[in-house]
């Protein structure tokens, strides 16, 4: 090892300790937690080891929900979120006019807190006492009859969680995908048009290939963001996201660890694991996709 | 392609914010480009060239006037229905597409009874990169290759789908310049070769000198002159123009024409017959001083250029507007010890240009314009 080389190791010291210590120990821990059975943490015993956690929380019905959950809100709020943004990106590139202003209002939502947005969404979503809510006037106006958004059927609770999760991270997304567009040579769309291509096709063969860099950035961040959502459900269906049908795969692990029924780290860490095994599936996947179509080096 | 620009303007409003108000980048454009001639736009930065050459293209409006290629008025046509092949700048090459790909691309775009079978596109693709030499690098990306190649990638896409009228944007100014003599040339082997009426704009006057047929020399949105080369920098017709042309540019002087005769300081230093008395500027081409014994025309000498077949005198005078004059002679025609050079003028290298318009004064007094 030359002085260089030692001086590198050096300045990477400090993160190293620090990941070491909050991140590689933990997960290491995790791990061992997920496969001691019977743990009792009371006095940090347990009986063997072996793979029951697993089993376990496989066929926990609470478990089995937060994964369906879990899984309907990433198929539909990733693609949604993102086509949505690209689709706003493009509005606000081709604008002159107000376009400083309409990028702010999209902004908004970023700079807003989670449970402040939850109450918004109660707001507009909640059945009580003294009103129906706003999205059920707009409902009654057309002639449809009360939906409980809340505390009503599955579809309705998942349909408003898929629209507060969509509209949370749309505003990340579009800043993204405005930079991104706007940094593509206008030159490249002046040569296409000189070349008599047509809208559609300029956006299909210049627009979306240049851009497609971010746009897989934002689907893979979009994938493990959602796997991991667990804040914004507790913001509008309360903390017992179990007794809602609710439950996402992390609020499933927070509640075995501290939840009323908590207490058993090792289900927890099996349910993590779990998790962490199906994100790091699909960035893999997503990543080879991406290889095979790479274009730009 | 004949093509004719008439009245052509173009006012950008709210362009200038200090001043608040319209820039006119283009004024009054009024001119007739021959058919299947290399036309060289040329001026300094901002002069408006791009903006005629967008114009030309259809990717900017005109504010006023025509535009017609041949009988066929293009004004209001978007730019594919024109029938223009453009290369920009940057070349504008699709990075994400191979270089067989950028040149189809404009085939790809062909509707009706003009679509092409994908073998077709491929044949004439072939046959643009043939062209312009580039058909061993199909396969490639645009990163794969250099700025030279990269060039004739665009060149190839403009051409491949048999324009009318080719438009190059500052074709040589992102290369460096040994290739740029050689695109230069290869430039005007391909328009000679396609006979494409063809029009590119530059700031590099040696460059337009050097392959058009005919330069159009703008200056601040205004036509200034339009000839053939040699014609414009033989016969300017206002300071800016003779300014423009040549290198080393032209040495200008504050004269005074008193009794037929050009006064630079006390000396008179040429006969102007029939030229009234009046204040001028003198511009002298550097190859317009021949060093004679009893020459009239004394500056202070300031040093002696060798540069092989000629050589630069660079020396100083008062009434000249730049610090130096520089005069081009033979080199077996100066010694290198003389302390003091004395220059008789060619009166063809020298023109003289109203005080207060800059117009050409002629011989015989009368001015243009």
């Amino acid at each position: 090892m030359d002085r260089e080389e030692r001086k590198a190791w050096l300045y990477l010291l400090p993160a190293m300790i620090f990941l070491g210590i909050f991140m590689v120990y933990p997960l290491f821990d995790v791990m061992v937690y997920s496969v001691e059975e019977g743990y009792n943490s009371a006095s940090q015993t347990f009986r063997g080891v072996g793979l029951y956690n697993y089993a376990y929380v496989l066929r926990d019905p609470y478990f089995l929900q937060a994964l369906k959950n879990t899984f309907i809100l990433v198929i539909i709020t990733v693609p949604v979120s993102t086509g949505i943004a690209l689709l706003i990106s493009v509005g606000l590139n081709s604008i002159t006019r107000l376009k400083e202003l309409f990028q702010t209002i999209f902004f908004l939502p970023y700079v807003t807190n989670t449970l402040a947005v939850g109450l918004v969404f109660m707001i507009l979503f909640k059945k009580t006492p003294y009103s129906d809510g706003f999205v059920n006037l707009i409902i009654h106006f057309f002639g449809g009859s009360t939906v409980d958004f809340i505390e009503g059927p599955y579809w309705a609770k998942m349909f408003v969680m898929c629209f507060y999760t969509v509209w949370v991270v749309l505003p990340f997304k579009i800043l993204i995908l405005t930079s991104a567009l706007a940094s593509v040579d206008p030159d490249l769309y002046k040569a296409a048009r000189v070349d008599g291509a047509s809208k559609g096709r300029i956006f299909r063969k210049i627009t979306l290939p240049m851009i497609s860099p971010m746009i897989f950035y934002l689907v893979i961040t979009g994938f493990i963001g959602a796997f991991k959502a667990y804040a914004d459900e507790v913001a509008i269906f309360g903390t017992n996201l179990n007794a809602a049908g609710m439950n996402t795969i992390v609020g499933f692990v927070y509640d075995m660890l501290y939840g009323d029924s908590g207490g058993y780290p090792s289900y927890a860490a099996a349910a993590a694991l779990i998790l962490f095994v199906i994100v790091l599936t699909i960035t893999v996947i997503n990543l080879l996709v991406r290889r095979k179509n790479s274009v730009i080096s | 392609m004949k093509i004719v620009l008439q009245h052509l303007t173009k006012i950008y409003p709210n362009r200038n914010k200090k001043v608040g108000g319209e820039v006119v980048a283009v004024n009054d454009f009024d001119f007739e480009i021959p058919d299947g001639k290399l036309i060289g736009l040329l001026g300094p930065s901002g002069c408006g060239k791009s903006t005629t050459l967008n114009m030309i293209c259809g990717l900017e409006k005109p504010t006023r006037g025509r535009i017609f290629f041949g009988d066929d008025d293009v004004t209001e046509l978007p730019p594919e229905n024109r029938g223009v092949g453009m290369v920009f700048q940057s070349y504008a090459l699709y990075p994400h597409l191979t270089v067989r790909q950028n040149i189809t691309f404009p085939l790809e775009n062909l509707k009706g009874a003009e679509k092409l079978t994908k073998a077709q596109m491929n044949e004439k693709a072939l046959e643009a990169a043939r062209l312009v030499q580039i058909d061993q690098l199909m396969d490639r990306r645009p990163s794969e290759l250099s700025g030279g190649q990269q060039q004739r990638v665009a060149i190839a896409r403009a051409l491949v789908n048999r324009p009318r009228v080719l438009l190059l944007d500052e074709p040589l100014s992102n290369l460096d310049a040994r290739l740029r003599l050689q695109t230069r040339e290869e430039i005007r082997r391909i328009q000679t070769e396609t006979g494409i009426t063809t029009i590119f704009v530059t700031h590099d006057q040696e460059e337009a000198m050097s392959i058009s047929d005919q330069i159009v020399v703008m200056s601040a949105g205004v036509l200034q002159q339009m000839g053939p080369p040699q014609e414009v920098y033989d016969d300017p017709v206002n300071l800016f123009t003779a300014r423009f042309l040549g290198t080393p540019a032209i040495n200008v002087f504050q004269g005074t024409v008193r009794n037929e005769q050009l006064y630079i300081g006390e000396a008179a230093v040429l006969a102007v017959p029939g030229t009234a008395d009046q204040e001028v500027f003198a511009g002298i081409r550097p190859e317009g001083f021949v060093i004679s014994d009893d020459g009239p025309f004394v500056p202070e000498l300031i040093r002696v250029e060798v540069m092989g077949r000629d050589t630069s005198v660079v020396c100083s005078h008062p009434a000249c507007t730049t610090q130096t004059i520089r005069a081009i002679v033979p080199s077996d025609s100066v010694s290198h010890d003389a302390e003091i050079i004395r220059f008789a003028l060619k009166p063809a290298k020298v023109h003289l240009f109203a005080k207060d318009t800059g117009l050409r004064i002629r011989t015989g007094g009368k001015q243009d314009g």
